[in-house]
């Protein structure tokens, strides 16, 4: 039986956030709060591989108090156990600071019942950068296995898996022990629609909430901010672009105006009849 | 730890097949000029499997030196053995800055080294600077999905290391002969150590030149509608013998595979003709297109956004304007050929 752990965090949807333009912040509140898109994804895979081998997927969130939610929705998928750290001294972490403490929430959950697997997200939209998990499979010296699009085989008894990974021109095929770190692409599953019985039972579900004292071992300086190396030091508005020339006239003349653009271009297009 | 132990800047000198990816030449021109202004060598890193002939490639580009790990085991790119390398360089050497192209190798790589080393990462970065005086390196990069723009410091640790985006820096001209030092390492590292191992890798050759590599990208977003309205873009794009790009949202409703996405979660291109049909212009999309040569967006709506980032807009209903564009290019094309003059 496998034992599936899904790290996943709750984020602003930054397709639709609104800046405030006086103070260069974001305004959370114009933002609905979301599970990680890419995460969904991580808990659909872990879902499926429990239903293909058999086993227990838990999920693992670090965040305050309402990203209870984005556990409820992993458990509308299918996960079983939900667990979440939050405190006060986890805030204000970057990559490394966060790595650590769900490393040390994953080491907890490890000793009731020890991790065949971490199935990770590509990354988050809102810090988008896709280093926590790499960061845990350094911590816990377990192989990380980024860019996964397809899981080929798990074999706890002989404890190896074997994944393609996307690459710029193709993928590869790459075998790693267990127990191991996926970080896994969107087009490794498409997320269906939750049953009936999971939207019910996720409705009611209380996961398990650990605050930095349940957790064991924990270095006080490696959390949050005072465990952050990186700190943002500036931010500001993207360059607004001038702005081009609109082309006025009927719908014909613009036409006949982008034509002629291309055609100044000539060289681009004869190129490409030279090589067939 | 004593910062003034670190010093140099440093660059992952990506390679894949016996070619160096195009995105370390890059670093290598944006490192020389950190590497400059705070007046310190340019060092690579390379790692592979018989690459030694490519020392000269990196010192033409503007390293001053090369650390070089060659080995059958380097044979693949393996997290687990690649980071020993790069972990095994840094304890020694100590830079003070470290640059590693955002691409899927780079940011894995990267990623489990700063774990190791305990130190700063910033992903994604778009711009580079450095204090002369301190070496703080300030990388900056969008942030939340390009809503803003962040710049990352990393004051306390060494290397302070950033993953830059491809096709954002300009790789220098190559000097033929430029010299450098050579500096060749060895690892005591078997395959027993490695719990990876490479099966087999399978090319996936595309029909249409890769987007990133494409000059002429027609590129259709949220409106067009439906599947069937983006079937318009493919038509325009292969009388234009030009590759196909979306906008995130044409991606997501499923109209055309993630590879042909531009922007901040997609591709960054920069082609010599871009045009974005039915793009709204989100900052996300921009970020991802912006340094194109020629931009011409058509969108219906007048306050769209990518009007403020094309060269030319058009106001109007994309169904109306682009089967005209095609037929008045076929057209052209037809006029060139009677008149013996080639397209």
């Amino acid at each position: 039986m496998l034992h599936i752990v899904a790290c996943i965090k709750q984020v602003p949807d930054t397709k639709i956030i609104k800046m405030n333009p006086k103070t260069n912040t974001m305004d959370r509140s114009s933002a609905p709060a979301i599970l990680n898109p890419y995460d969904a994804h991580a808990v659909e895979e872990a879902v499926r591989l429990k239903n293909r081998y058999g086993g227990t997927v838990s999920v693992l969130t670090m965040g305050p108090p309402p990203a209870v939610k984005a556990i409820r929705k992993c458990i509308e998928i299918g996960a079983d156990e939900g667990y979440m750290i939050t405190d006060r001294a986890f805030a204000g972490a970057d990559t490394l600071a966060t790595s650590y403490a769900l490393t040390k929430a994953l080491e907890k959950i490890g000793k009731s019942r020890s991790i065949d697997l971490i199935i990770c997200g590509k990354m988050t939209i809102d810090g988008d950068t896709g280093q926590v998990g790499p960061g845990i499979a350094r911590r816990l010296d377990i192989p990380p296995l980024t860019s996964v699009k397809k899981v080929v085989e798990i074999n706890k008894e002989k404890g190896y898996a074997i994944v393609h990974r996307k690459l710029e021109d193709g993928y590869e095929v790459v075998q790693s022990t267990l127990p191991c770190l996926f970080s896994v692409e969107k087009e490794i599953n498409e997320v269906p629609y939750a049953p009936l019985p999971n939207m019910i039972r996720a409705a009611r579900y209380q996961p398990h909430i650990w605050s930095v004292d349940d957790l064991e071992d924990v270095d006080r300086t490696l959390l949050g901010l005072k465990g952050s190396p990186t700190i943002v030091s500036k931010v500001w508005p993207p360059e607004k672009p001038k702005g081009g020339e609109m082309l006025t006239g009927t719908p014909k003349e613009q036409a006949e105006r982008i034509i002629s653009l291309l055609l100044e271009r000539k060289e681009l297009f004869r190129a490409k009849e030279e090589l067939g | 730890m004593n910062l003034e132990d670190y010093k140099g800047v440093w660059v992952f000198i990506e390679q894949k097949d016996g070619k160096i990816a195009r995105v370390s030449l890059e670093l290598l021109g944006a490192g020389r000029k950190l590497a400059d202004k705070r007046g310190v060598p340019l060092a690579g890193v390379l790692i592979g499997d018989r690459v030694k002939h490519l020392a000269q490639e990196v010192f033409a580009y503007g390293a001053d030196l090369l650390y070089l790990y060659d080995d059958p085991i380097f044979h693949h790119y393996r997290t687990e053995s690649y980071m020993r390398a790069v972990i095994d360089c840094c304890r020694k050497y100590k830079p003070e800055i470290f640059l590693y192209g955002a691409t899927s190798t780079g940011k894995d790589l990267a990623s489990a080294v700063a774990t190791d080393l305990a130190t700063g990462l910033t992903a994604d970065t778009t711009m580079l600077d450095v204090d002369a005086e301190t070496g703080l390196l300030e990388a900056s990069r969008p942030a939340f999905g390009g809503n803003i723009m962040a710049t990352i410091l990393c004051k306390k640790d060494r290397p302070q290391m950033a993953t830059v985006r491809p096709k954002v820096m300009k790789a220098l001209e190559p000097v033929p002969g430029r010299s450098g030092q050579l500096i060749e390492e060895h690892l005591p590292l078997g395959e027993e150590d490695i719990r990876t191992k490479v099966l087999e890798i399978v090319r996936e050759t595309q029909k249409k030149v890769r987007i990133d590599e494409a000059d002429i990208i027609v590129a259709g977003g949220k409106g067009l509608g439906s599947k069937e309205g983006f079937q318009l873009i493919h038509q325009f794009a292969d009388v234009l013998g030009a590759s196909v790009g979306a906008s995130r949202d044409a991606v997501e409703a499923g109209w055309i595979e993630h590879h042909h996405q531009v922007g901040q979660t997609g591709v960054t291109v920069t082609p010599k003709i871009y045009f974005a049909i039915g793009i709204s212009g989100a900052i996300q999309h921009l970020v991802g297109m912006q340094n194109s040569g020629l931009i011409i967006a058509i969108n219906k709506d007048p306050n769209a956004a990518i009007f403020q980032a094309c060269h030319y807009g058009i106001v109007g209903d994309a169904f109306e304007i682009v089967p005209l564009l095609i037929e008045g290019f076929q057209a052209a094309l037809a006029r060139e050929v009677q008149y013996g003059g080639k397209v």
